[in-house]
């Protein structure tokens, strides 16, 4: 700015001294005397003339000078104010090209405790092997209640085999043969996250020959096949090619991008589905009959103030929750003094140990039966008496005779579930420490009523 | 009062009765029906007694009055609630930012309670120097913060054959829009130094499920970050304490939680939320994988099933949220009639990159049934597709990403149900 203004002023008020001096010059050249006279005059006129455009040339760049000054100024202020006024926005620049030496090295024990997650490639394998009919008992006692004894699940749990040529049907059915495209997937996920509630508790062999059944289950070996990380990546499963990337930039995303209708788009609309029909939204009866009275009370023509009178008491009413909340904060008081009693510190260490049993039993308010029965109430229960729980065969004996559930019978039982009660489905190993059965005893007490 | 006590009745006693004798006056013309609202006729509780004091709620919660508002499960959809979702309670909200105590969940093992004394994030695979950190090593990198909606692939993914859950908390509910505080994911793989065939990367989280996902090298180092706040405070344990992965714009499952692990890879794992779920099966039988980005999408949240319009005919406003996984929302339209005429709603900012915008549409209602829509245009030109648009393209067993145009039909009465039209 303060460049441009110079060099545009500048020069313009320099043409005219030297116009001037040109003028001066010619005029004192003249030799007649009274043209001399004359000229001498005009010489001295001509002399004040450009003395005054001296001094205003003076003037002038002097005003120049300070308008570049003030300029310069304008521009500082400015960019003051615009760091100070414009404020830091979401996503301001960052720092950038420093390099931060933060954190420090990983020892190669603590890699390869974290690093074992497997590639589709096999990338990752650990050395070992397992055959299918080793796998069979593993599953059974480790996969089944959720899985079922066949892949087929149980409940909404996932489905692991069957379901070849369903994938382009009405109803699907994705499984590790007929959906999944690679093994070393399924070898992944068991190796680190199954069982569930148990993760990584199966040692190598275990996976490789539990993955092994599975592949023996949904056809794709026979029943005397060994998997091992030396023959792992020979075994294809049937939809791999099924897959391909992302290509909803081909297609759909121009179809998509086209000019939007807004006025008279088409000339009838229909109602083609309805929710209400359904019927499978999880009901919140309270909000539904306060809203509804409310409406009603809105369009009955009611003077404003009575409608909203209306919605008071509705909502009066209509906690319907509280009563049962209430309720629910004596039982916990309740139960408080109940734990009193008992050591708080061995209850807690109880709800910790009872993380265990949780991915299978539920416990305290509107605990329901899942893959285990629910566990309030449970001393005093008659073994296998809960009602809509398929209990496994043992109980229905056990229930005949009468066998409770007393505070010893479930130490004795958690201790070795499986040699306690033979044939009992629940695949849990039972609890080493006696300190945990106690602590997980007290904790279920608090569920008594 | 009588002769004598008055006689004997001080100053401070002649005040005291007068107040007695004024509230007397007030209740008795209460009872006889003076003209107006209680509300203001009445003396209420809350106004004449004292409440609780500074402590009494050292950390805040909503009043009692929104007890109602809360996240919400359904139960038919799991075998289970630990690998389970719930669902955000969206017509109870307003702007764009979504409280941190009704932010949506979905677990795979279930909630992993971790001591951030004893975290640790750990980078190894491809890179210069396998590296550990503490939280507190974290802390020293510079900081950004960033709104960015997180909308998990399955959100309206049981209305691919029809209309099926009334409300859209259970609809549209599996989305959150938050500020996050943490650093460019960058800085930390800078700082390992990544190999020249580094070009995947495997996050992996603490949890009993040990999530994992494989995303591009291209999108950790544009806008990914490792967050360790939410909304100015230290992330909920439902939603990744003490660490999570933020992946803008990217399906909710990719957002690690309990990040522990960030591996290095030259090429994708292909590992069970990969695969097995979050693939998109096509009506041919085939599937669509890696289909990250979130498609522009909206929804009226005002009225909905589980808010219907109460104060019948007359000024009305509708409003709604929209996002895109691609951009920003400059534009949505309403319609009132099932999409026979349309209207441009009134953005409400701030309108950030990649997070959820706020609309709203006043008119006048006559009290006739409605058929409202809202149509979501993004900043790369994009317009939410009809959900027949979509089943041309998609088939009914996607599952994921649907993100179709939602109708509410609204009676007379105001009551609002969730339906589907020609």
């Amino acid at each position: 700015m303060s460049k441009s203004l110079s060099s545009l002023l500048i020069p313009a008020v320099g043409g005219a001294a030297l116009v001037l001096g040109v003028s001066y010059g010619l005029a004192t050249r003249s030799y007649r005397a009274d043209v001399a006279e004359l000229a001498e005059k005009q010489a001295a006129a001509a002399e004040q003339r450009a003395a005054a455009e001296a001094e205003k040339v003076a003037a002038l760049t002097m005003q120049v000078e300070e308008l570049n000054t003030s300029t310069t100024d304008l521009t500082t202020q400015i960019e003051e104010l615009k760091s100070s006024v414009v404020p830091a926005g979401l996503g301001d620049p960052l720092p950038e090209g420093e390099t931060f030496s933060l954190g420090r090295a990983a020892t190669s024990d603590e890699v390869a405790a974290w690093n074992i997650d497997i590639r589709y490639d096999g990338q990752g394998l650990p050395v070992g092997s397992g055959d299918a009919l080793t796998g069979e008992e593993l599953y059974t006692d480790n996969c089944a209640m959720c899985h079922g004894d066949f892949g087929e699940a149980i409940d909404r749990w996932p489905v692991l085999a069957g379901g070849e040529g369903t994938l382009d049907g009405e109803d699907p059915v994705k499984t590790i043969g007929s959906y999944w495209p690679y093994l070393s997937t399924v070898f992944d996920y068991v190796h680190r996250a199954m069982p569930f509630g148990n993760a990584q508790s199966l040692s190598d062999d275990d996976v490789y020959a539990i993955v092994a059944y599975l592949l023996y289950l949904n056809y794709i070996v026979e029943d005397d096949f060994v998997l091992s990380n030396e023959n792992f990546t020979e075994v294809r499963l049937p939809n791999e090619d099924n897959f391909y990337m992302d290509d909803r930039a081909d297609g759909e995303l121009a179809a998509f991008s086209e000019d939007a209708c807004m006025e008279n788009c088409k000339e009838t609309v229909e109602i083609t589905a309805r929710a209400a029909v359904i019927d499978v939204t999880p009901d919140d009866a309270a909000a539904r009959e306060r809203l509804e009275a409310a409406a009603a009370a809105a369009t009955d023509g009611a003077p404003e103030a009575d409608a909203a009178a209306e919605v008071e008491e509705a909502s009066a009413e209509a906690p319907a929750d509280e009563a049962p909340a209430e309720e629910a904060a004596e039982e916990m008081a309740a139960e408080a003094d109940d734990a009193m009693a008992a050591d708080p510190e061995l209850i807690a260490a109880g709800e910790n140990a009872f993380k265990k049993c949780k991915a299978c039993h539920q416990v305290g308010e509107g605990a329901k039966n899942r893959t285990g029965p629910m566990l309030n109430d449970l001393f005093g229960r008659v073994a296998g008496s809960i009602d809509g729980f398929k209990y496994s065969s043992p109980f229905a004996k056990l229930h005949d005779e009468g066998f409770t559930w007393t505070e010893e019978t479930v130490a004795e039982f958690l201790a070795k579930p499986k040699d306690y009660i033979k044939g009992t489905k629940m695949s849990f190993a039972g609890f080493k420490d006696a300190e945990d059965i106690d602590a997980i005893v007290a904790y279920l007490r608090t569920f008594d009523e | 009062m009588s002769k004598d006590h008055k006689a004997t009745t001080s100053r401070r006693g002649f005040l005291k009765s007068a107040v007695a004798a004024g509230g007397a006056t007030l209740a008795a013309g209460a009872a006889r029906g003076a003209e107006g609202d209680p509300a203001i006729l009445e003396l209420q509780e809350w106004n004449q007694v004292l409440g609780d004091g500074v402590d009494a709620r050292p950390y805040g919660t909503p009043s009692q009055y929104e007890a109602h508002v809360k996240r919400r499960s359904v139960e038919w959809l799991t075998a289970d609630p630990i690998s389970s979702v719930n669902f955000t309670p969206l017509h109870e909200l307003d702007g764009i930012i979504t409280p941190n105590g009704v932010c949506f969940e979905r677990h795979h093992g279930g909630i992993a309670e971790i001591d951030p004394a004893q975290h640790r994030l750990m980078i190894n695979g491809l890179v210069e120097q396998e590296l550990v950190f503490t939280m507190q090593d974290l802390m020293r990198y510079p900081r950004d913060n960033r709104v960015y909606f997180l909308e998990c692939a399955a959100n309206s993914g049981m209305e691919w054959r029809g209309a099926q859950l009334n409300g859209c908390q259970f609809t549209h509910g599996m989305i959150h829009n938050v500020m996050y505080t943490g650093i460019p994911l960058r800085y930390i793989l800078e700082t390992a130094g990544l190999k020249t065939n580094a070009k995947w990367i495997l996050p992996e989280g603490a949890d009993a499920s040990g999530m994992t996902r494989s995303i591009p090298i291209e999108k950790a180092l544009d806008d990914c970050m490792v967050a360790f706040k939410m909304n100015g405070e230290a992330l909920r344990p439902e939603q990744g304490y003490p660490l999570r992965l933020v992946v803008p714009g990217w399906e909710g499952n990719m957002w690690i939680k309990w990040l522990r692990r960030i591996e290095v890879g030259d090429e994708p794992w292909h590992h069970r939320e990969e695969t097995s779920k979050y693939t998109d099966l096509l009506e041919n039988g085939q599937a669509r994988r890696f289909t990250w980005e979130m498609d522009a999408k909206s929804v009226i949240t005002n009225p909905s099933p589980q808010a219907p319009i109460l104060h019948g005919p007359g000024r009305t406003t509708i409003t709604g949220v929209a996002w895109s996984g691609r951009g920003s929302i400059p534009r949505v339209d309403v319609t009132i009639d099932g999409g026979k005429n349309w209207h441009a709603a009134r953005m409400s900012g701030p309108s950030f990159d990649k997070s959820m915008h706020r609309f709203y549409y006043e008119f006048d209602w006559d009290g006739s049934p409605l058929l409202l829509q809202s149509r979501a245009h993004d900043s790369t030109g994009y317009v939410q597709p009809t959900k027949n648009q979509l089943r041309e393209w998609r088939g009914l067993n996607s599952i994921y990403h649907n993100n179709g145009i939602q109708t509410w039909y609204v009676n007379e009465q105001g009551i609002a149900e969730n339906v589907e039209v020609s």
